[in-house]
Order: structure tokens, then sequence, then C-alpha cells
């Protein structure tokens, strides 16, 4: 893809061994790529394994229970590889995150101020004067009204659109350059959803860094990102352009939820859907992971494991039957 | 022809302070003069942002909490008038589906019992046929009759809806009231449960009041719509119509800001700016005054009323005949393609293949 990415992941393989001695394979050989001032979309449903990729990415994961293997290349360290210390000066520094739900990521006993100036100074350094005036600054950038006076409030003071503005905000308070944005608006409404895509457009327009969006909703990702990987039971299925996967869907998975999205301008009876359940990832069938829910399935689907194949430079599928156009003609 | 439901006037106040002595200081106004109707085998859609109501006015709907004002007429009966018993009767003809699965079924009780317990309530079934009846009910939603033995956490959260809405059915309603009812759904999992909902009501001629933020559900499922914003009705018509051209500023920057799964879509979305106003001291005049963009000055000292033009569909706003058109306010998502709509078709069509999508097809339904 582009020249010198800013992140690379390549043969990321999560398991979980739980205590009753199962292991799950959460995440497997997924290999992802962002360049700068580039928003990846990381697609699928509840489990497929994209929050998990991202909690790898930033060293989240537990370490007694989860066995990471592969590479993530960060600017010249290997993110997996890489001792602590070095990670935290990482984390909240170049590498951001933006959680799922603003009602549990703030800590309720202290200030919205207390908790990003604590974020500026571990990484800055400087006076707790200029902290707290950064601190406004950015509250002001994601559109918080009078942040002189919300710096000294308290999470639950505020209302969910706002919550979300500042782990935004926390999020920016270093300048990163990558920042992960786990179903950034699920929870909210559809104005301030609007609100939060506009918010983050700017500030990749602004700041230059790059984005990998993590969501279930596909408008949300046909309005912000530039490329999409789709992922389904811990395999990334299908990569490319977002114009491309949207006009363009070479996997079957990714047809499926396209069909079964309801659309404006598309009057139809019954929406497409997916029959069937996501196969148990302690005990992943052999060959396609999608066979036995996919409607297009033939022998050889389920012999051996479909390998992630270029149809043009940029867009890739794991699906032997692609492309899915003589399928239909 | 009357209505199977008719609303007029609902207010509830909810208590949000009180003073040392137990007086009542501050008021939720959660629903603050509603009215609306709902025809038999037909789909109300209320739709507006988290806090303007909506989930208030069905439990309204329902008497599961008491209106301060309004009046609520069931096939024409007036439901404040009833005593105990005949509200036990009513109940039966409504009956309500929450958002949440993993919350809305007793974990403590098979699905077996949980579809029992409505038949023995209303005493429906003879004790001996129950049995049968909870299986048919269980096709009836596509899961398989053996089912009836496991408990609520063996299913997914697709299946555990559909066990809700077995729940619902087993008491053969005339109105279902949809609370969220595929928000916390996975996209394809929702899609199935969307076509259940629809089917059932093909079949059933039953009537549904559909409460969701989705908008794009909303255009899919409902035959009107009524927005909500602070505890009042803003503008209600029928889907067509309002998906077609909004009137409320509203309405508008709601429909505006929906995402669609095209990139680069043509769209010319209206910002709200500022946060949403309190329903503990709403805005005077208007409700929508200190968001909206075409706010005059008679807007923020006068309340609007909500006026019907001849095609039934009513805004409640001082400006309607100043605004500019509506064209292009809700984004165009283009449909598919044609090489695209095929492969659509090709993907549904072999899961149709089975039975209409989950009603009625009980050999494959899935395995958990």
């Amino acid at each position: 893809m582009t020249a010198g990415p800013l992140i690379e992941i390549e043969g990321l393989r999560v398991s979980f061994h739980g205590d009753d001695g199962r292991i799950t394979h959460a995440v497997d050989s997924v290999d992802l790529s962002v360049a700068n001032g580039a928003t990846l979309g990381l697609v699928g449903e509840s489990g497929c394994g994209k929050s998990v990729t991202s909690l790898a990415i930033m060293g989240l994961l537990p370490k007694q229970s989860a066995a990471v293997s592969g590479a993530i290349r960060f600017d010249g360290f290997d993110l997996l590889d890489v001792p602590d210390a070095t990670l935290r000066d990482l984390r909240g520094n170049r590498l951001a995150m933006i959680f799922q739900e603003p009602m549990t990521s703030l800590n309720p006993s202290f200030t919205i101020g207390d908790q990003i100036t604590e974020t500026i100074l571990r990484h800055r350094g400087g006076s707790r004067r200029a902290a707290r005036e950064r601190t406004i600054e950015l509250l002001r950038r994601v559109h918080i009204p009078s942040p002189e006076k919300r710096i000294d409030e308290f999470p639950h003071k505020l209302s969910g659109g706002m919550r979300q503005r500042v782990m935004i905000a926390m999020a920016l308070a270093c300048d990163p350059q990558l920042l992960i944005a786990d179903e950034p608006t699920t929870a909210l409404d559809v104005t301030l959803q609007a609100q939060i895509l506009d918010l983050m457009r700017e500030l990749k327009a602004a700041s230059g860094a790059a984005i990998i969006l993590i969501t279930h909703d596909l408008g949300v990702v046909a309005e912000v990102c530039d490329e999409v990987a789709v992922m389904y039971a811990g395999e990334i299925v299908e990569r490319a352009p977002v114009d491309e996967l949207f006009a363009n869907p070479q996997h079957p998975y990714t047809v499926g939820l396209l069909g079964s999205i309801p659309r404006l301008d598309r009057r139809t009876s019954h929406l497409a859907t997916i029959e069937g359940m996501v196969p148990n990832m302690a005990n992943p069938p052999a060959g396609c992971r999608f066979a036995a829910r996919c409607p297009f399935v033939e022998a050889a689907c389920t012999r051996s494991s479909p390998p992630l194949a270029m149809l043009s430079p940029t867009h890739a599928s794991r699906c032997i039957r692609a492309p899915l156009e003589r399928l239909v003609s | 022809m009357t209505a199977l439901l008719e609303v007029e006037g609902l207010v509830k106040h909810f208590v949000a302070e009180r003073s040392v002595f137990g007086r009542p200081t501050a008021h939720v106004k959660a629903v603050d003069g509603v009215s609306f109707t709902v025809e038999a085998g037909k789909t109300l859609a209320l739709v507006g942002e988290s806090g303007c109501g909506k989930s208030t006015v069905s439990r309204l709907v329902l008497r599961l909490i008491e209106p301060d004002a309004g009046r609520i007429r069931f096939e024409g009966r007036d439901l404040g008038t009833l005593n105990a018993e005949q509200l036990r009767a009513f109940r039966r003809d409504a009956q309500l589906i929450f958002q949440d699965p993993y919350a809305s079924l007793n974990p403590r009780m098979t699905v077996s019992q949980i579809l029992t317990e409505p038949l023995a309530l209303h005493n429906l079934v003879p004790a001996a046929r129950r049995r049968e009846r909870v299986e048919e009910l269980l096709r009836l939603v596509g899961l398989e009759p053996r089912f009836a033995r496991r408990y609520p956490h063996e299913f997914s959260g697709g299946q555990r809806q559909r066990i809700a809405i077995a729940r619902a059915l087993a008491v053969e309603p005339k109105l279902i009231i949809c609370d969220e009812p595929v928000s916390a759904l996975d996209v394809s999992i929702r899609s199935q449960i969307l076509n259940l909902l629809r089917d059932l009501q093909d079949r059933l001629k039953l009537a549904y009041i559909f409460v969701s933020h989705d908008l794009a559900v909303v255009k899919h499922i409902a035959d009107r719509v009524a927005v909500m914003n602070l505890g009042t009705i803003v503008e209600t018509a029928d889907a067509q119509a309002l998906f077609a051209a909004p009137r409320h500023p509203y309405s508008r920057a709601l429909l505006s800001a929906i995402p669609v799964p095209k990139p680069r879509a043509k769209r010319s979305r209206i910002v709200l700016e500022g946060e949403l106003p309190s329903a503990l001291n709403p805005p005077s005049g208007c409700r929508f005054h200190t968001r909206c963009p075409y706010v005059i000055a008679r807007c923020r000292s006068e309340v609007p009323q909500l006026l019907a033009d001849g095609t039934g569909h009513a805004t409640a706003c001082h400006r309607t005949a100043e605004l500019p058109p509506a064209e292009n306010i809700v984004p165009a998502d283009g449909g598919f393609s044609p090489s695209l709509e095929k492969l659509v078709a090709a993907f549904s069509g072999a899961a149709e293949g089975t039975g209409r999508a989950g009603v009625g097809h009980f050999g494959t339904a899935p395995q958990t």
C-alpha cells in the first residue's frame, strides 16, 4: 500500500486461555496498515475480534490470559516487543484511544480537568497552570460550551455527548499520531453522532493524525473512512478503499451486511439476513469460517482456509469464489 | 373507521426535587400534551433524541404509569376509567417488547415457563394444551420447539429477542409497543428481527408503536411517524411524506444527520448548535427555539400548535410556510448498483428458500 505506513500490523494473533482450559482464538493472522492522515474503518459484528485488535495495538490486553503474537510496527518500535515503560510513554501520547462508553471510561471521582491535565503533565511536563490552559483549549476545540467553567465539573454533570467529547479531548491532549476510536458514536443520538463525526474529520484535517475507526455501523464508515477492513470470526475477510467496498463488495459476508441494513432510497419488504451464527472460536471450522452461513458455498470452501487474495492492487477478499459478479450473471 | 388507539393531550410530569417538607419543587416535563392515533394493523413510529419522552409515552399508553392529564382510548374505551379487572383484560390486547433482551427475560425461568406464564395469567389455554401452544409460539418466531426447555442464557441476543416477541404474542395482542427492539442487536440479526416483525404484522394484523432513534429502520418499518422533541410532538406524517419532505426544522435536522452507507453521499446537513435543553426547565414558546436555525422573536414567546394540512401532515412550527424547500434534506444513499442488487438478491434468495426470513421455518433455525 502507501509507502511507509505509520502503523503496520503483521500476522497478529490473539488467543485467550480460559480458566477451564479452553483456548479461544479471538484474532487470527490479521495484517493491517494505516498511512499518516488516513482513516481505516474496522467493521464487523460483536465478537469478530475488532476490539481485541485495537486493545492489542494499545497493549491493553491482560498478560496472564491473552497470548499475543505477530508484529505491530509503529514508527520503528514493535509494540508487542517494547518494555512496558516505553509503552507507557507512547500510550496517551503518540497513541491514543477513544473508548466506546463515555459513561464508564471517565473516572467519576475526579473532575474532567484533572483527568485531562494528568495526561498532559505525564507526557509533556510543564507547569500545572500551562496544562490547565491547554485543557481549556482542548475542551474548546471539541466544542464544549464555556470550557473555563466545565473544566471543574465532574463527569456525572455532563450529558452523554459532552462526555464523549471530553474523551476525545483527552485522547487529543498530546496530539497523537494514531487515534483508535472504538465505536465512538454508538451510544449517541443521530444529531450528536453527526457532530462527533464532523469533529473527528476536522481534527484529522488539522493534525494529520491517522485514525482507526472501529464500528459496526456501515453508515458511519461511509462517512469518515478512506479504507475499510471487514472482519469476521477473527479474520479480515475483505479490505478495500471505501468507494470500492460499498460499490463492489467481493466477500459474501460484506454483501450480506450491505443487504441487511435498511436503505433510504430502496424500498423493500424484506431485508437480507445472514442465517446461522458466528462459529465458536474455541474450535473454528477447518475451511472458510463463513461457509456455514454463505449462500454461495461450494465443496472447496470447507476443505481449506482461503487466503486473503488480492483482486486488484487495492482490493483483497478472502473468498475463493470472487469475483462474485460471475455468480449472478 | 375508529382508530385502534387514540391518545389525546397526554401529560406526564415527574417530580425531580422536593422541599424538606416533601412538597415538589421541580418537575421533569417528560410528556407535555401529546396526541396521536394508531390504526389497527399499522405501525406508528415515535422518534426523537434521548430524553424526548418517547419511552414515557409508550409506558403511559399501557398504563404502566398513570398520566397526569389526557385521555387514552383503546377501541373506543377510555383506559382511565377501567378498574383493575378491566385493565388486566386490556393488557391482553396490548403488549410490550423491550430494548435489552438480556435484561427483559427472567434468567431463572425456562423458555417454556416464560411463555406459559401469560397463558396461565390470562387463563387462555387449558393447562393440558399449553405445551402445544408454547411450541406453536416458538415456531411462529422462527425458533425450534425443542428450545422450550432451555434457559435464556443459552441463547444469543437475536434469539432472546425472538423469545421476548413470542412472549408478547402469547396473549394474541392487537397492539405491540416495541421500545427500541433492535438497537441492542448486531446488523445482521437486526434485519432478521425487522423481517420477523413485519411478517407477524402481515399475518396477525398487529399494530405497532415502534420507538426508535434509528431513522433508517423507522423508514423501513413505519406507516406513520411522530417526531418528538422535549415531551411534545413537533411533526407527524405518513412515513413516505415525512422522509420525502420533512417540514419542522427539528425533523429536518434529525433526518439530515442520518449516516448513509454511501461514501461521499450528497447531503446538506443541518447542524444543531448547543446542547439539548433540560426537560426540567424547557424553553419558553417553541421548545426547539434554542437550537433552531430559523428562530424569530415569536418562537420565543408563543407555543406553536400542531396544525394539520389536508393530507394528514401536521407540523408545530410558526414558520412552516416560510421555510426553505425541503428537497435534499434526507441524504441520498443511491440504492445499489445493478450488479450489487443482483448479488444481494442472490444472497437473500438462498435464505428465502428455507421459508420467509424466520417465520415458520423451524427446521433450519440457528443452533446455539
